[in-house]
């Protein structure tokens, strides 16, 4: 008990600081306003809503199925960036990596598989988020152009899982993309086209491991950083999520 | 006469629901315009930019040796090349190992007779021709020289009719 308040008393004091006061310009949330200024006040926090329906926390509610496709999505980052350390897209060397990650790095074999199974969780959380969402209705008005942006958050989650699937140079690796990129030019007029801009040449080879490279490590999470910001603002913008009280009929 | 009427009616309604166009009106359509032009243009510049001009990529004529390496009836795969060079008793062709359905490499099985896909289970005959499974397109047969010391010359880059065969 003495600890508590004595921590206390050191946040009061290190409250009262300028530096403090310069980076929280607003003072301890105490009451409602106060509280809702903190989160508008704070550039990663303003974009969720100030206030949610107790309704909308249960479990039952969402699963949290976003939240955790969110979460992957942090850890396949924060992995993903340690991974690029040991890994050069580069043809002889992207396989030599990758076995090196997995039998010689410390930690590689951790690092890798967590990145490996996140991104595998991810695809099932994302997929069961939206069938979540569409059972319960939440595509429905107010809420379409956030469906919509789920969508594409969607596609872009496919995109990231299919170009990180050539990185290892494998021979899995290697036909998979082989048999995808080909399904690509079956894509009437655009379809060669297409696949010659994304694989840079006829071959799969060095220019499409480099391609696929950039798209995978900066070009899709820049996508998604983006879209993934629209899709939680949207949610508050849009009235909060869609919750069903089971006692009472939906509008 | 209606006509007349018509267009006299029209010259003088023009007067009034003309608007001039303010300044500002004016200036924002031209950066607009501005705007639309230079962003077409960094999209068609992207577009070409990420196109490339030269490719290093394995050459798609070479060399496939002496024809004595290729008995009568006999199928021989050339891995490097990924190509079939079939001789029977009429001549001596090359074609294709790449399916045509997703681009798997096929092989050869001389105990069914068959070329066949490990992907999806299509089945080629030797010439090349679809027996089964989801290939559109039979085996391509690409274009077969005897060079002047004998060997042969495959150019993957010229497609050929199954008909045109080497008769040797």
């Amino acid at each position: 008990m003495a600890t508590t308040v004595w921590t206390q008393r050191l946040l009061e004091q290190v409250r009262k600081t300028r530096v403090w006061r310069s980076i929280f310009r607003r003072g301890p949330a105490r009451t409602n306003r106060t509280r809702s200024l903190a989160v508008f006040g704070n550039l990663s926090l303003h974009v969720l809503p100030v206030k949610v329906r107790e309704k909308s926390l249960r479990v039952r509610a969402t699963y949290y199925l976003g939240s955790i496709s969110f979460f992957l999505f942090v850890v396949l980052t924060v992995t993903g960036i340690l991974l690029m350390l040991y890994y050069h897209p580069a043809v002889p060397d992207a396989y030599r990596d990758m076995k090196d990650l997995v039998y010689v790095v410390a930690n590689g074999t951790f690092l890798r598989n967590l990145h490996r199974l996140a991104a595998q969780a991810m695809v099932v959380a994302v997929f069961w988020h939206m069938f979540h969402v569409f059972y319960r209705g939440g595509y429905k008005p107010p809420h379409e152009f956030n469906w919509v942006v789920g969508v594409g958050l969607l596609l872009v989650t496919l995109f990231l899982s299919y170009t990180g699937y050539l990185l290892p140079w494998d021979q899995l690796a290697f036909w998979a993309i082989t048999v995808g990129t080909n399904i690509i030019g079956y894509v009437p007029l655009l379809g060669r086209p297409i696949r010659f801009l994304l694989l840079g040449g006829h071959i799969i080879g060095q220019n499409a491991l480099l391609r696929f490279y950039v798209l995978h490590c900066v070009i899709l999470p820049l996508a998604a950083v983006v879209l993934i910001a629209e899709h939680f603002w949207r949610i508050q913008k849009d009235g909060g999520l869609t919750v069903r009280d089971d006692n009472e009929r939906e509008e | 006469m209606n006509m007349a009427a018509e267009d006299q009616s029209k010259a003088a309604e023009k007067p009034e629901t003309k608007t001039p166009v303010s300044r500002r009106d004016f200036f924002n359509e031209i950066a607009g315009g501005a705007l639309a032009i230079a962003g077409l243009g960094a999209a068609i510049v992207t577009v070409t930019y990420s196109s490339p001009n030269v490719l290093f990529e394995p050459p798609t004529t070479f060399r496939a040796g002496p024809l004595d390496d290729y008995p009568v009836n006999s199928v021989t795969y050339l891995q490097d090349q990924q190509v079939y060079i079939v001789r029977t008793e009429k001549g001596l062709w090359a074609m294709s190992s790449v399916c045509t359905h997703l681009g798997c490499i096929t092989q050869w099985k001389p105990e069914s007779n068959q070329i066949a896909c490990p992907c999806h289970g299509s089945k080629f005959e030797r010439d090349g021709n679809v027996e089964a499974g989801p290939a559109p397109r039979p085996l391509p047969h690409f274009a077969v020289r005897l060079a002047a010391d004998g060997g042969l010359v495959v150019d993957k880059l010229e497609t050929v009719e199954e008909t045109e065969i080497l008769k040797v």
